[in-house]
C-alpha cells in the first residue's frame, strides 16, 4: 500500500496545488514533503513485510498488471525523488511565477510520474509512467523557459518519443513470446527474454537501448540535452537532469541487462566506447562554454557517460557503484544547479564573463560552490569520491579486451572535469565583479536549507555510505 | 435482423419528418430521439441473443453474430454521440436538414449489412448503402463551390472504385463459382487460380479508395476540406470505420486461408499510407485539411487489423476504430466552435479558454497514442496483431516511426493553444456542450485505463 501512496500522494498534492492559486508553492511543498516522509519511511523498511508489493489485475487481456514492487534500488530512486522535489521547490521561492497553480502542480505531476517508473514491475506500467512522466515537463519547459524553449523542448519530446516507441515494439515482441498469463509482468518479461535466440535478442536490445541511450543521455543521442538543459527553468532542469536521466540508468539495469544478458555482453564493448568517448567529447565542449547552465549540462552528459560504461562493464563491483553514484550524482547535479540558479538570479545573466567575485559578495554562496564542486569532482570525503570509485574498480575488472583502454580514456575525463569544474568556479567566486551587480542579496532561510541538505548528504554520504550500500543491495 | 429492419423504418421516418417539420431544432430533437430508439434496438438485440449464436438469414446471406450486433451498437452509440456534439452545426448546413438525418440512418443500415453480410452481392450492396449518402452530404452545401466540388469529386472516384470492387466480385465468382464468402475452397486447388488472385487485388484496390489508403487516397483531401465541417466529421470517423468492417470481414473470413498471397501487398499498402498521410499531414497549415491527412495516417494503422490475420485483429479493430472516432469527434467539434481553422487560429487558446484547450489536449494525445488515452491503446492492441503475426517486424518499427512524425503536427495545436499568444474567436459554448465534451473526453481517458469495456466476454 505504501507503494500505491508513494504515487497517490503527489497526484492529489498535485491536484490541489492546481487549485490553490498564490498559495501554491506552499500547498506543493507540503505536499513534496509528506512524499518525503513517505519515501524515507519506504527506504527504511525495504526488504520488509511493510514494503510488500502490490498487485491488481488490470488488463487480463493483454496480460497487464498494475503491479508495484520495491526493491533496494528502487526504494533508493524513490527516496531520491523523495528528497530532490523539496529542494526544487525551495529554491526560487520570491521569484514570480506566471501562474504558479499549474507550475508547482506539473512539478507534482512529474514526481508521480518518476515514481511510477522506478516502483513499476509490469512492463505496461512501466511504459505508461515513463510516457507520463515526459508529458509534464514538456510543458513545464515550453511554458516557462528561455527564449528558445519551444524548438527544443519539442525537439527533447519528439527525441524521447521515438525512443519510447522503439521501447514499446521491444515490450509488446517480448510480451508475446510469454505464455499469455500476466504477460508484461517483470518477471515473465525477462525470462521470455533469456530463452530468445541470439539474433532476436540483437534486435531486441538495440530498441530498448535506444530508448535508454537517449533518456540518459548517451553520446551520440545526446544532441537534445544541452539546449534543453539551458532553455529550461532552473527548477526543472534539475528535474530532468537529476531524477529523469536516471530513468535511463534505472531502466538498463532493470528492464534491459536482466532480459537480454547474452546481447548486452556482445554490445558491452560498443557502448563502452561511446559511453567513454562521450565523456571526453562532452568534457572538452564543457571547457569551452561560456553560459553557465550548457556547462554544467556537458558536465552532466560526461558524468552520464561513465555511469553508463559502468552498467554495461557486467562486474558486480561496478553495478553496485552505479547505484551508489545514481544517487550521489542526483545530490551533486542537484547541488549545481541550485548554485546556478542562485548566481543566475542575483547577477542576472547566465554569461560566465560577467560573472565573478562571488567570494567577496556572497562568501555563503561561494562556500556552497566549492564543496558541491569538490563533489562534482569527485573529492575524497565527498560523496563523488565513494561512487567513482567503486565505478572505475568495475570498469577496470571488467573482462572487455580493452578495460585498460577504458580506464584510461575515462581518466582523462575526469581530468578533464576538474579543469572545467573548476575554473568555473574560479570565474564565478574569484577575480573581479564583472556582472555589474554590487549588492548581492545574501542568501534566505529557504536557499540555506536546500543547500544545507545537500551538503550534509555530501558530506555524511562520502565519509559513511554504508547505509546506502546497504539499502541497495536489499534485493 | 431488427436493428437493420428499424434502421430502415426510421430512415423513412425520418425523412417524412423532414416533409413535415419545418422548424431546424426540432428536427434535431426527432433524429436524436430516433438514434437513440435505434441504439435502444441494437441493445435489445445485444441482450436476447445467446452467447456464442450465429443467426444466419436470407439462406446465409447475411450471418448476425454478437460480434457483429455489438460492433453495431457501437457504431450507432458513436453516430449518436456525433449527433449530440455537432447537431446544431448541422443544422446550419443547406436547407434540407431532415434529409442529412435521413441519410446517417441509411449508412448505419449499409454498417449494419457491412459487419454481418456473408455474400458478396450483399457486401457490394453495404458498400454502396454507405458511400451514397455520403456524396449527398459532401455536397450537401450546395451553394458552395467547394462543396459541389468535393461532392463531384467524391462521386467520380467513389463511382471509379465500385466498378473495381464489382470486377473484382465477377472475377472471383468467375473462378470459384461462389458468392458465399464463407464457401470459397481456395485450398482444394492444385494452384491458385490466377483470376482469384486478380480479383483479390482489385478488391483491395477497391476498398483501399473507400478507407482512403495510399496510393488510392488522393480524392480524400479534397472531398474532406470542401465538404461542411460536421459532415467531413462524420465521414472521416464512422464512415471510414464502417468501411473497415467490411474490409476484414471479407478478408479474414474468405481470404484467410490465401492470406500469404496478399499480406505483402496490403503491407506494402499500409507502409505508403502512414507515409504519405504523415508526411503530408505535416506540411498543412489548415487544422481542417492536416486532420484529413491524419485521418489517411490512422487509417494505415487501422490496415494493420486487415493485414494481420488472427483474433486480436477483429478486437484492435474494435478499439482503434471506437478510439479514433471518439477524439476525432472531439476535435472536431472543438473545431467547429472556431472561426479561424488554421493553426495559427489555435494560438493563445488556452489563456481566453482554458476549458477548451483542456478536452483539445486529451484529444490531440489521444490521436498520437500517450499513454492513459483510448489512443494509445488502440495502437497497442494493433501492434500486438502486427508483432503477432512474425514477419511483420519492419512495419511495425516503420509505424512507431511515423507515429513519432505524427507527434510533430499534433504537437502543433497544443503549441498553438498553450505556448503562443493570441485572441483567438471562439463561438459562444453551451452548457450542455461543455458537458458532452467532458463526456468525451472521459470516455477517452476512460478507454485509455480500461480498453477491455470495449471487448466484454461473450462477443
Amino acid at each position: 500500500m505504501i507503494l500505491v501512496l508513494l504515487i497517490l500522494i503527489p497526484l492529489l498534492a498535485a491536484k490541489l496545488t492546481f487549485f490553490s492559486k498564490e498559495a501554491a508553492k506552499n500547498v506543493a511543498l507540503l505536499g513534496s514533503l509528506l512524499t518525503l516522509g513517505l519515501s524515507v519511511y519506504a527506504a527504511l523498511n525495504c526488504g520488509t513485510e511493510n514494503l510488500a508489493p502490490f498487485a491488481l489485475n488490470w488488463m487480463p487481456a493483454i496480460g497487464a498488471q498494475f503491479s508495484l514492487a520495491a526493491d533496494g534500488m528502487a526504494a533508493m530512486l524513490c527516496l531520491l525523488t523523495g528528497i530532490i522535489i523539496p529542494v526544487v521547490l525551495l529554491i526560487n521561492r520570491n521569484k514570480a511565477i506566471d501562474n504558479p497553480g499549474a507550475y508547482y502542480a506539473l512539478i507534482l505531476y512529474s514526481q508521480a510520474g518518476l515514481m511510477g517508473v522506478f516502483l513499476a514491475s509490469d512492463a505496461l506500467l512501466f511504459y505508461f509512467f515513463w510516457e507520463l512522466a515526459l508529458i509534464p515537463v514538456y510543458f513545464l519547459c515550453s511554458r516557462w523557459g528561455g527564449e528558445r524553449r519551444i524548438p527544443v523542448t519539442f525537439k527533447f519530446f519528439v527525441y524521447t518519443f521515438v525512443g519510447s516507441l522503439m521501447m514499446l515494439s521491444a515490450l509488446i515482441y517480448l510480451s508475446l513470446q510469454t505464455n499469455g498469463v500476466n504477460a508484461m509482468s517483470l518477471q515473465n518479461i525477462v525470462a521470455a527474454g533469456k530463452a530468445l535466440p541470439m539474433m532476436q535478442q540483437h534486435i531486441i536490445f538495440v530498441l530498448l537501448f535506444l530508448a535508454f541511450a537517449i533518456k540518459m543521455p548517451i553520446f551520440p543521442f545526446h544532441t537534445w540535452q544541452p539546449d534543453a538543459y539551458e532553455q529550461s527553468p532552473t527548477q526543472v532542469t534539475i528535474i530532468l537532469s537529476a531524477l529523469m536521466v536516471k530513468m535511463g540508468l534505472y531502466a538498463v539495469l532493470r528492464w534491459l541487462l536482466p532480459v537480454v544478458p547474452e546481447a548486452m555482453a556482445y554490445w558491452s564493448d560498443t557502448v563502452m566506447t561511446l559511453s567513454i568517448a562521450g565523456i571526453v567529447y562532452a568534457s572538452l565542449i564543457a571547457m569551452m562554454q561560456t553560459n553557465i547552465k550548457r556547462l554544467v549540462a556537458y558536465s552532466s552528459i560526461a558524468h552520464m557517460g561513465l555511469m553508463c560504461a559502468a552498467a554495461f562493464s557486467g562486474t558486480e563491483l561496478s553495478q553496485q557503484g552505479l547505484m551508489v553514484q545514481m544517487f550521489n550524482h542526483g545530490i551533486n547535479i542537484t547541488g549545481m544547479w541550485v548554485i546556478v540558479n542562485m548566481v543566475e538570479n542575483r547577477y542576472g545573466t547566465q554569461d560566465l564573463k560577467k560573472m565573478g567575485g562571488l567570494a567577496n559578495t556572497a562568501p555563503g554562496i561561494a562556500i556552497a560552490l566549492v564543496i558541491i564542486s569538490f563533489a562534482n569532482i569527485a573529492l575524497p570525503l565527498t560523496n563523488g569520491f565513494i561512487g567513482e570509485f567503486m565505478l572505475f574498480t568495475g570498469i577496470f575488472q571488467s573482462a572487455s579486451h580493452y578495460h585498460m583502454v577504458f580506464m584510461a580514456v575515462a581518466g582523462l575525463g575526469i581530468i578533464l572535469g576538474a579543469v572545467y569544474t573548476l575554473t568555473m568556479v574560479q570565474k564565478v567566486a574569484y577575480g573581479e565583479n564583472n556582472s555589474g551587480v554590487l549588492a548581492v542579496a545574501k542568501m534566505n532561510a529557504a536557499e540555506w536549507t536546500a543547500v544545507i541538505v545537500l551538503i550534509v548528504f555530501i558530506i555524511v554520504l562520502g565519509v559513511f555510505p554504508q547505509p546506502l550500500i546497504d539499502l541497495i543491495g536489499i534485493r | 435482423m431488427k436493428a437493420i429492419i428499424a434502421a430502415t423504418v426510421l430512415a423513412i421516418l425520418m425523412m417524412y419528418a423532414g416533409f413535415v417539420v419545418k422548424e431546424k431544432k426540432t428536427i434535431l430533437s426527432i433524429a436524436t430521439l430516433l438514434l437513440a430508439v435505434l441504439l435502444g434496438v441494437n441493445i435489445y438485440e445485444l441482450l436476447t441473443m445467446q452467447e456464442g449464436a450465429t443467426i444466419a438469414l436470407f439462406q446465409y446471406q447475411l450471418t448476425i453474430t454478437r460480434f457483429s450486433v455489438w460492433f453495431n451498437m457501437l457504431m450507432t452509440a458513436a453516430t449518436l454521440l456525433y449527433v449530440l456534439l455537432m447537431g446544431n452545426d448541422i443544422i446550419k448546413v443547406g436547407k434540407h436538414t431532415g434529409e442529412y438525418f435521413a441519410l446517417f440512418f441509411f449508412i448505419l443500415v449499409g454498417t449494419y449489412l457491412l459487419s454481418s453480410f456473408n455474400n458478396m452481392l450483399i457486401m457490394f450492396l453495404g458498400i454502396e448503402i454507405i458511400s451514397i449518402p455520403q456524396y449527398i452530404l459532401a455536397g450537401s452545401d450546395k451553394r458552395n463551390l467547394k462543396s459541389s466540388e468535393a461532392s463531384l469529386k467524391y462521386l467520380l472516384m467513389g463511382a471509379f472504385s465500385t466498378g473495381i470492387l464489382l470486377m473484382g466480385i465477377t472475377l472471383i465468382y468467375g473462378a470459384t463459382g461462389e458468392f458465399n464468402i464463407s464457401k470459397f475452397s481456395f485450398l482444394q486447388m492444385e494452384y491458385i487460380n490466377p483470376m482469384v488472385l486478380t480479383g483479390v487485388l482489385f478488391l483491395i484496390i477497391s476498398y483501399s479508395f473507400k478507407i482512403s489508403a495510399a496510393p488510392m487516397h488522393f480524392w480524400t483531401p479534397d472531398v474532406y476540406d470542401g465538404s461542411p465541417t460536421p459532415f467531413t466529421a462524420f465521414m472521416a470517423t464512422i464512415g471510414k470505420t464502417a468501411a473497415f468492417i467490411g474490409f476484414i470481414r471479407l478478408f479474414h473470413t474468405s481470404f484467410a486461408s490465401i492470406s500469404q498471397s496478399w499480406t505483402i501487398v496490403l503491407a506494402i499498402i499500409t507502409a505508403a499510407t502512414l507515409f504519405v498521410g504523415n508526411i503530408t499531414a505535416v506540411f498543412q497549415q489548415s487544422v481542417k485539411r492536416m486532420l484529413a491527412y491524419s485521418s489517411i495516417a490512422q487509417a494505415g494503422f487501422m490496415l494493420f487489423s486487415v493485414v494481420s490475420v488472427s483474433a486480436l485483429s477483429w478486437q484492435g479493430l474494435v478499439i482503434y476504430g471506437v478510439a479514433y472516432t471518439i477524439a476525432t469527434l472531439g476535435i472536431f467539434a472543438v473545431l467547429l466552435k472556431l472561426k479561424d481553422f488554421t493553426f495559427d487560429g489555435f494560438n493563445g487558446l488556452a489563456k481566453k479558454n482554458p476549458f477548451l484547450a483542456g478536452v483539445t489536449t486529451i484529444f490531440i494525445f489521444s490521436l498520437a497514442g500517450i499513454p492513459l488515452t483510448a489512443g494509445f491503446m488502440a495502437k497497442f492492441y494493433m501492434l500486438q496483431a502486427a508483432v503477432r503475426q512474425g514477419n511483420l517486424m519492419w512495419l511495425v518499427i516503420f509505424a512507431l516511426l511515423m507515429a513519432a512524425v505524427s507527434a510533430y503536427y499534433y504537437f502543433r495545436v497544443i503549441i498553438a493553444m498553450f505556448f503562443k499568444t493570441g485572441e483567438p474567436e471562439i463561438s459562444e459554448l453551451s452548457g450542455a456542450q461543455k458537458f458532452l465534451l467532458v463526456l468525451t473526453a472521459l470516455l477517452v481517458i476512460v478507454l485509455g485505463i480500461a480498453p477491455q469495456l470495449l471487448l466484454p466476454s461473450g462477443i
